[in-house]
């Protein structure tokens, strides 16, 4: 009894609290200097359509080094805890479970169609992060989605972890080379404009962005891809 | 205006969230809650950087360069969620990793199993 009421308060609290936030609540008319400023140099100086990519990777690339490292770091954790040889009773457990079911017929055809589909739409996705909405983090999220689907399809199958972090690793230092080059060649480390700028809104252009974008997707992609391995019994 | 209805609706599922956390005692329940407490955010940051009339920050056909920095939304925030999202998602990974290894200890989900570091 004490405790629900407790709770209650607790909430009372906060959604008065929240409640003021809202009522004081003023809607933007104009950006803040720093939010304008973004918006005119990520066009002008790094020739990147998506403002938002163009922050992400360019100047505040560090930070999303820092983020896959993260990935990293949980993808390493996960399979820390979940570690296989040091649980206790794995025999027990493996001996009374029934052997698992076979996916439906429509989950597999429907996997054989989906797949396909889902890579190109991944590659589209990674690809187009700096003319539209897009980008690294989103496509290789996609990329990890196809990958449930076709563990889904068929639960028996084997991912090759050596492949996946082989590529994984690949990737993270082609994208810190590409952040030194930046820092030899042009303003600062991850600076994209070590490539030509090209023109405005065209595929190859926006100097190294669209190839940090791939090399951030597969990054993503195969972090992902071990994270959800590592659930799997 | 919209920007005070996703406000809302942010506060909202954050509230939500707490609630669960505080009320439900099944690991996974509560695992939910985190995750709702942290998409909460995500809109709750979103709803922030939105400016009147505004659009995404993305200079095509329908938004040329010239006429961004009055028309455009605050791209800081929108990079932030971005940020944000991925680290709710390594969070909510590794909750669910110690959630396996405290269910094979226990063989319950429920946090009341679980007082040897309560005090």
């Amino acid at each position: 009894m004490i405790r629900r009421a407790g709770i209650a308060l607790a909430i009372t609290l906060f959604g008065l609290m929240f409640a003021g936030l809202v009522l004081h609540h003023v809607e933007r008319r104009t950006l803040p200097p720093l939010g304008k400023r973004y918006v005119e140099l990520v066009p002008q100086e790094l020739g990147a359509a998506n403002v938002v990519t163009g922050i992400l990777l360019t100047y505040r690339g560090f930070d999303t080094l820092g983020e896959v490292a993260v990935l990293f770091m949980v993808a390493a954790g996960v399979g820390l805890v979940l570690d296989k040889r040091g649980r206790r009773n794995e025999g027990q457990r493996r001996g009374t479970r029934s052997p698992p079911r076979q996916a439906s017929e429509i989950v597999r055809t429907g996997a054989q169609i989906l797949l396909p589909l889902l890579a190109i739409f991944a590659a589209y996705i990674i690809m187009h992060g700096h003319l539209s909405a897009g980008g690294g983090f989103q496509g290789g999220a996609v990329l990890a989605s196809g990958l449930v689907l076709s563990l889904f399809a068929d639960p028996q199958q084997r991912l090759d972890q050596r492949f996946l972090s082989r590529t994984e690793s690949a990737a993270g230092v082609l994208f810190v080379l590409v952040g030194v080059a930046g820092l030899l060649f042009a303003g600062g480390f991850l600076d994209s404009r070590v490539l030509p700028l090209g023109q405005f809104g065209a595929f190859f252009s926006a100097g190294s962005i669209p190839v940090l974008s791939v090399l951030l997707g597969i990054k993503v992609g195969c972090e992902l891809s071990v994270i959800i391995d590592r659930f799997r019994t | 205006m919209i920007s005070t209805v996703v406000l809302t609706t942010g506060l909202t599922l954050l509230l939500i969230g707490l609630w669960g956390i505080l009320r439900h005692r099944n690991i996974l329940r509560i695992v939910i809650a985190f995750s709702l407490i942290g998409t909460g955010t995500h809109i709750v940051i979103v709803a922030i950087g939105y400016v009147e009339n505004g659009t995404a920050a993305i200079i095509d056909r329908g938004l040329s360069a010239a006429e961004a920095p009055m028309r455009a939304v605050d791209p800081i925030p929108s990079a932030l969620t971005v940020t944000a999202i991925v680290i709710g998602l390594a969070v909510t990974a590794i909750m669910l990793a110690f959630a396996i290894r405290l269910y094979e200890a226990k063989k319950t989900l429920s946090i009341d199993a679980f007082t040897e570091s309560k005090w």
